[in-house]
């Protein structure tokens, strides 16, 4: 098996009484996308937040490298090659494209004390930001003020900033939500090729995007884990059959 | 700047030509007056780079400013004139360690709670020199002979000569704003106006926006301080008002009352406000009344301040829409 990145040890988060992730265990090694699926409410979101950081977790370890960062802030995280998208567009609205971009490569190099020199002069960010729109496929966008981008562009940004802060964990939280079907093509094709480089942990409802990419599916429900494995194992396993079919209606947000 | 550059005249030369002019035609009494202008000038600078460029709305900048003015008094001789090279240091730093120290603990609140701390610090800082004999209590405290500075014997500048004090304001209010443009341009710059945009998302992309804000909590404070070091030194003597919730407040004004996030703005801001100030207060002694009814007449009708003027007007006659923000 490849490098093991990032896992979760028996992560728990409530929320007063109520369980929101209970006990969740899983793996991301680095060149496999692993990803989670799981009706509405079954605690995607709230792992993915565990994660990141953005939720601190009630119970439970998170491993990076074999290291308990379970403590460690947001921004720390990300400082440490765990990069996110957020299911809800989150960008700097009044900033063009470039800046967004060029914004999160900084990030990396700070440069905070250097308040002589242009925030906009230094090549290395410039080719990072560049690069990164390229990848999301908005370089026909460049200099547009992200505000006023399509939502699907919207989404775009929001990885292509992800990736402008070269991590080596993605985390993203339902990339294809308000996609058109040409740009989720695109952004399946992205995730394709960004495996091989990275531990990628994908939250998506598009199973038809999930089956083509994933390399191991781990479906939720109520905030634990049914069932883990590669994706044969998933179609055919009758304990997540009996969650999406035969306990209800299938979720098809 | 984040923005695609837009085309526009630079009209700042002929400001500095006009300020660097006007003491030939002035009087003692206009003098003066653009010397305070400029001297608030800085401070409303220094506050809209907190409240315009950062998003944190402070209502307690005056502390900065009023203990830096008081330093200036307690560093100086009572009957020699004061060290220039150890005063005016010594003010900036008094002004960005009471900011690193207050800020230690404001910028951990947000919004609403940002505001009420900051006033609350602010509170404090007035009390102490209103309540105890440190800086002479409620009567405050005369800065009997100006600083100077000298080189051996010889007396390079006295801030004692109107003239000298005039152009020293000058030439400290273009280091400011160059300064500031400065930063406002450097990574440090373009990440605080990224926590004005979302700073959620500047501590996912792994900034460590505490440290960040802190840094311009400190300038902001630093720069206040110069303004209220050359505040004490144009009125030659300090009281707790300087440091009370009214100067926060009409410094605040001024940072509105031009347009935030602008730098210009804030010297546009100043200027109205003094002017008006003085000629409200020639009319009545209301002029309070007065000056808010301009306040919300400018909020309603240019919500980007008075510095937004030119590009409403403009917009306005060429019929283009017209841009606010």
């Amino acid at each position: 098996m490849a490098e093991l990145v990032l896992s979760a040890r028996g992560l728990s988060r409530r929320f007063g009484g109520l369980y929101a992730n209970r006990d969740v265990s899983l793996d991301m090694h680095k060149g496999v996308l692993h990803a989670v699926l799981g009706p509405n409410g079954a605690g995607k979101s709230t792992l993915i937040n565990l994660l990141s950081g953005d939720l601190p977790p009630s119970g439970g370890q998170i491993l990076l490298r074999g290291q308990d960062i379970s403590g460690w802030s947001p921004d720390r995280r990300s400082r440490n090659g765990i990069g996110r998208s957020y299911q809800r567009t989150n960008i700097f609205p009044g900033f063009t494209v470039f800046e967004n971009c060029r914004l999160a490569a900084q990030s990396r190099t700070p440069r905070a004390l250097r308040i002589f020199s242009h925030a906009t002069g230094y090549a290395d960010l410039c080719e990072a930001a560049d690069k990164a729109i390229g990848q999301a496929g908005l370089s026909a966008r460049r200099d547009v003020v992200a505000g006023t981008l399509s939502h699907g562009e919207q989404r775009q940004l929001e990885i292509a900033m992800v990736l402008a802060t070269t991590p080596s964990v993605l985390l993203l939280d339902e990339p294809l939500a308000g996609m058109g079907p040409e740009e989720s093509q695109a952004m399946v094709g992205l995730l394709k090729k960004l495996t091989p480089d990275h531990a990628i942990l994908l939250v998506e409802h598009d199973m038809d995007a999930v089956f083509a990419v994933a390399d191991v599916i781990t479906v939720m429900v109520t905030g634990q884990v049914l069932e883990s494995g590669p994706p044969e194992q998933i179609r055919e396993s009758v304990a997540v059959q009996e969650a999406y079919l035969g306990a209800g209606e299938p979720d098809d947000e | 700047m984040p923005l695609p550059a837009k085309k526009k005249r630079n009209y700042l030369p002929l400001v500095l030509l006009a300020l660097a002019l006007f003491p030939i035609f002035g009087s003692t009494y206009y003098n003066e007056l653009i010397a305070k202008i400029m001297i608030m000038t800085i401070f409303a600078m220094s506050l809209d780079l907190l409240v315009g460029f950062t998003g944190l709305v402070s209502f307690g900048h005056a502390a900065f400013f009023g203990v830096a003015a008081y330093s200036v008094v307690l560093l100086s001789p009572k009957y020699d004139p004061g060290n220039l090279w150890l005063v005016l240091p010594g003010a900036i730093l008094t002004g960005a360690a009471v900011a690193f120290v207050v800020g230690l603990f404001v910028l951990r609140t947000k919004g609403i709670y940002f505001i009420m701390v900051t006033l609350a610090f602010a509170q404090m800082i007035y009390f102490v020199f209103h309540d105890t004999p440190l800086g002479g209590g409620s009567d405050g405290a005369f800065l009997n002979v100006k600083p100077e500075l000298r080189i051996g014997e010889k007396v390079l500048l006295d801030l004692n000569e109107p003239m000298q004090f005039y152009y020293i304001v000058l030439a400290f209010l273009v280091v400011a704003y160059v300064f500031l443009r400065v930063l406002l341009r450097s990574p440090l710059g373009h990440a605080l106006a990224g926590i004005k945009s979302n700073e959620h998302r500047m501590v996912s992309l792994g900034f460590p926006v505490f440290l960040y804000k802190l840094a311009g909590f400190v300038t902001a404070g630093g720069l206040a301080g110069l303004a209220g070091f050359l505040s004490a030194c144009q009125f030659g003597f300090v009281t707790p008002e300087i440091l009370s919730w009214h100067q926060s407040g009409n410094v605040l004004l001024m940072v509105i009352l031009g347009g935030m996030g602008t730098l210009n703005g804030a010297a546009i801001g100043a200027f109205a406000f003094v002017v008006l100030q003085e000629v409200f207060g020639a009319l009545t002694k209301h002029w309070q009344l007065l000056m808010g009814a301009v306040i919300v007449t400018v909020v309603m009708v240019l919500p980007g301040g008075l510095s937004s003027l030119p590009r409403r007007l403009k917009g306005l006659l060429i019929g283009g829409g017209a841009r606010h923000g």
